[in-house]
């Protein structure tokens, strides 16, 4: 279970008055969960996101990863961003693969380990290309995959298919799901996309406006597997006008 | 204001159509000059400008004795060719050249690369390269023969004080370009620094190391060329140097003719080496 507790995160700027960025903010995941959060930009999410993969250390507060402190440490959750950072010199198996060399898992048996999961996952027969030669929704699946890989309990997608078109993005939403199935992660998702996160997510959280807080947490009780016709079940269209009536009231506090 | 729009809209698109394709069939619908015209035109140029060399030496155009004449220059080249001393001299140069160029790009690109370890290090010792790139390193020759002697040491040092700083700053300054979010997510795997050095930073510089190649080869070549001059008992250096003091014109022009040959292959060689190790290693480029 990951335990966010009181986090605060104050940004000092050499010109100008400090940031608050988050205002002390507590957050829990149980293990095995989907959650999203949601929020307008500039609301901290991509802070919340550092400060739990170990990028950033809170100015307060602590992160817990099954009651162990893991601020300031990277490596404990593995993530992933809107960037696919695959490296371009690599073949996309050797890519997937990364993780798994870094922890010192020997090459032969990474590789058969990666192997069934590319062919699963659509990039059969793609193994020896490179990621110049794939196209963006392939080379996000292969990033996808490698984090998945890491032997990593939690795992952070940071707007991972803001970059996609808009029908690349639905599939690698239903393809998420058959990952997170598979592999049964506690998921972080990040994302200004309210669709998106009641689709995928089992939660939802809101931020408000800088500095962030969390104004809802919001179970999503729609019935998995899902089907893509739940968006416009009325279960759905609910969830979402609750959502859109508080960032509605979050966007507006600046004005 | 209005009636002028209408006007164009009505009465000329057909025409304005035409106008723009006509211009766009010139500009992206030319083929590619074919090799063999090319390669005729080039010869032509060549052969008629000896051809004119020649012909003004011999109408006393220009002074025969300055400026010699391409028969003359092709006999000594046969006659250095056929008594051994061309090619003894061209290894010379060309084993310097060489040497010193492996040197200071293999040294070059560890020294750009070594400052990836600390950015207090980097900080202090890149304003020292900065200025000894600065130094006209030529000038450098007379101490580098009375330290390294008359040997192929002091060519070999020229070539690698004319190489070494240029790969250092070419590394550094791809060093530097390399994704920090790309190094980032490496060590969030939990990769230890000289993992993240070996798989992201060395890769990720490769192709800024790779091209300081070709303006290296050139550079290493002026060393070497310039330390024989200064003091040497071989190479074309010393060749053009001693031509020069016994008013031999043609052997000086037959030895820079055999440093071009030299510089330009080298130069070919260089290329190739850098597009096919971008290419194998690094899928990159065409």
């Amino acid at each position: 279970m990951l335990v966010l507790t009181e986090i605060s995160k104050r940004f000092e700027s050499p010109h100008g008055p400090p940031v608050d960025a988050l205002e002390s903010l507590s957050l829990n995941v149980p293990a095995g969960r989907f959650v999203s959060i949601l929020g307008p930009s500039g609301c901290g999410k991509s802070t919340i996101f550092n400060v739990i993969a170990g990028l950033e250390v809170p100015t307060s507060g602590s992160v817990c990863v099954d009651g162990v402190p893991i601020d300031g440490l990277s490596g404990v959750v593995a993530y992933m961003l809107q960037k696919d950072l695959l490296l371009p010199w690599r073949s996309i198996i050797d890519n997937v693969v990364l993780g798994m060399e870094i922890d010192g898992i020997p090459k032969r048996e990474a590789y058969a380990r990666a192997r069934p999961l590319l062919e699963r996952y659509g990039l059969g027969g793609f193994e020896s290309r490179y990621p110049s030669q794939l196209s963006g929704g392939m080379r996000q699946r292969a990033a996808l995959l490698r984090t998945m890989l890491c032997d990593r309990e939690i795992v952070l997608l940071d707007e991972p298919f803001a970059a996609l078109d808009a029908q690349t993005r639905a599939d690698m939403q239903e393809w998420l799901l058959d990952v997170w199935d598979d592999f049964k992660k506690t998921v972080v998702f990040v994302t200004h996309d309210v669709d998106e996160a009641i689709y995928l997510s089992d939660e939802i959280v809101v931020m408000s406006a800088r500095p962030g807080r969390i104004v809802e947490r919001l179970p999503i009780e729609l019935a998995r597997p899902r089907q893509r016709s739940v968006i416009t079940a009325p279960a759905f269209i609910a969830y979402k006008e609750r959502i859109l009536a508080h960032l509605e009231r979050t966007v507006s506090i600046p004005r | 204001m209005s009636l002028e729009v209408a006007d164009v809209a009505v009465q000329s698109p057909a025409r304005r159509r035409d106008a723009r394709g006509r211009r766009l069939r010139r500009v992206y619908h030319e083929r590619p000059p074919a090799t063999v015209p090319v390669l005729a035109g080039r010869l032509t140029l060549f052969l008629g400008a000896l051809a004119l060399w020649e012909l003004s030496a011999r109408l006393r155009v220009i002074n025969p004795f300055l400026w010699s004449m391409p028969s003359l220059i092709a006999q000594e080249f046969v006659r250095t060719l056929r008594d051994g001393s061309l090619l003894a001299d061209a290894s010379y140069t060309f084993t310097s050249t060489v040497l010193g160029f492996a040197i200071g790009t293999l040294a070059g690109s560890a020294i750009g690369l070594s400052f990836w370890w600390s950015t207090y290090y980097a900080k202090i010792v890149e304003p020292f390269l900065v200025v000894f790139e600065g130094i006209p390193k030529l000038a450098l020759a007379p101490i580098f023969v009375l330290v390294f002697g008359l040997g192929i040491e002091s060519k070999i040092g020229m070539a690698v004080a004319l190489t070494i700083v240029v790969s250092a700053l070419t590394t550094y300054g791809g060093m530097r370009a390399v994704d920090r979010d790309l190094v980032r997510m490496v060590f969030s795997l939990g990769a230890s620094r000289w993992q993240v050095f070996r798989k992201v930073i060395v890769p990720g510089t490769f192709p800024a190391m790779l091209s300081a190649l070709r303006i290296n080869i050139g550079l290493a070549l002026a060393g070497a060329i310039v330390g024989e001059f200064i003091g040497s008992q071989r190479g074309l250096g010393r060749a053009i140097e001693y031509a020069g003091q016994t008013y031999n014109i043609a052997l000086i022009w037959s030895g820079i003719f055999t440093l071009s040959l030299l510089s330009l292959v080298l130069y070919l060689v260089t290329a190739w080496l850098e597009a096919n190790l971008l290419r194998r290693f690094l899928h990159q480029g065409r």
